[in-house]
């Protein structure tokens, strides 16, 4: 019987973690035109992360995100932004001048919408994937403890 | 002119009420003893601020404290709780009476400080009149974002936006490095128990993926 007393929980979590990802990225890709943006989507993300693991436990959560994709995850974002900036300095721009990047003159946006997706996208990457090291870090942490001394 | 009137007055109840809660909660922090009560009513604390800025038209500010501060740090101080006792100490009398005073010095010159202050949505003030028009006077030849908040975010402060990510990045690194990456309690689990122990085996699976 001890297994049966959090299935409320359980299953509402279920139903709660999709929308919470969905919700996640509705505020991604929706930051160019309503509130919020990539920092908030991130800790959506990540929040969505913590809520499986206090349901789930930290065990199932660590096996369906491992720890060291969401490291790396957190590199590669900081790292795709700031290729970003490198990319309009190949084409002859300032670090980071998304106006460079398609080499437009003023006034043409394309450049401007390339660069602001792709850096939001580093962002959301960078963002949910440190989040999700430090609280792996903490999670991680307290199981051990437990285990040992209780 | 009623509508208004009435507007204005809902407006300042609601106000009045958030700030009345949010001062409850500061004072029911500042007393209690036990540290999850302490987590979950800062989560409170959060959740009543993102409403409030919310109501003073900082759509932007209250969904990241309500993100940030109601969910997210209240996960990690849960975690960072657990590793520690569950109660503070309690104080000697009279301990509180330096901190107190410095409270009541701090709070009364940020409300002088207050009386300086522009009315909210102050069409004249320096926030809306200077490099805030200019913003919202450039920003749809410049970017064609209609959103100004992340147009000035992304692209006319790139470089502040990337010094952020980059800070966080760093913070999740160093907590990891500190406290490790939390590897070796879940290798720990695995190696130990294919079935965990607290649940018998006559339980069907829930989609635990154990």
């Amino acid at each position: 019987m001890k297994g049966d007393h959090h299935m409320i929980l359980r299953v509402i979590a279920k139903c709660l973690i999709p929308l919470i990802l969905i919700y996640a990225f509705y505020v991604q890709f929706h930051g160019e035109v309503g509130a919020g943006g990539a920092f908030q989507a991130g800790v959506v993300l990540a929040v969505a992360l913590i809520l499986h693991s206090l349901v789930f436990g930290l065990t199932a959560t660590m096996r369906a995100v491992p720890p060291w994709f969401t490291r790396a995850l957190s590199a590669v974002g900081v790292l795709v932004y700031a290729g970003v900036g490198v990319w309009a300095m190949l084409n002859g721009g300032a670090y980071l001048e998304y106006q460079a990047l398609f080499l437009e003159p003023p006034g043409g946006h394309d450049g401007q919408h390339a660069g602001i997706i792709i850096i939001e996208l580093g962002v959301l990457f960078a963002v949910s994937g440190g989040l999700s090291t430090i609280f792996y870090a903490l999670a991680g942490r307290v199981a051990e403890i437990r285990d040992e001394d209780w | 002119m009623t509508d208004a009137v009435l507007g204005g007055t809902g407006t300042a109840l609601i106000n009045i009420l958030l700030l009345a809660i949010l001062f409850v909660v500061a004072i029911a922090i500042a007393r209690l003893r036990s540290l999850f009560a302490i987590v979950m009513l800062s989560g409170v604390y959060s959740l009543v601020s993102a409403a409030w800025y919310i109501l003073v038209d900082a759509v932007d500010v209250g969904f990241t404290e309500a993100a940030v501060g109601a969910g997210m740090s209240t996960a990690v101080l849960l975690g960072a709780m657990l590793l520690t006792a569950r109660t503070a100490k309690p104080e000697k009398p009279f301990s509180r009476l330096g901190p107190f005073i410095v409270c009541l010095a701090v709070g009364v010159m940020l409300i002088y400080a207050t009386i300086d202050l522009p009315a909210l949505g102050d069409p004249t003030s320096p926030a809306n009149a200077g490099v805030g028009l200019t913003f919202l006077q450039v920003n749809w030849y410049d970017t064609g974002v209609p959103n100004v908040v992340t147009s000035v975010l992304a692209s006319y402060r790139g470089f502040d936006t990337l010094g952020e990510t980059a800070v966080v990045f760093t913070a999740g690194l160093a907590v990891a490095l500190l406290l490790g990456f939390g590897e070796r309690s879940l290798a720990e689990t695995l190696r130990r128990s294919p079935q965990p122990e607290t649940r018998p085996p006559s339980v069907p699976r829930d989609g635990d993926a154990t």
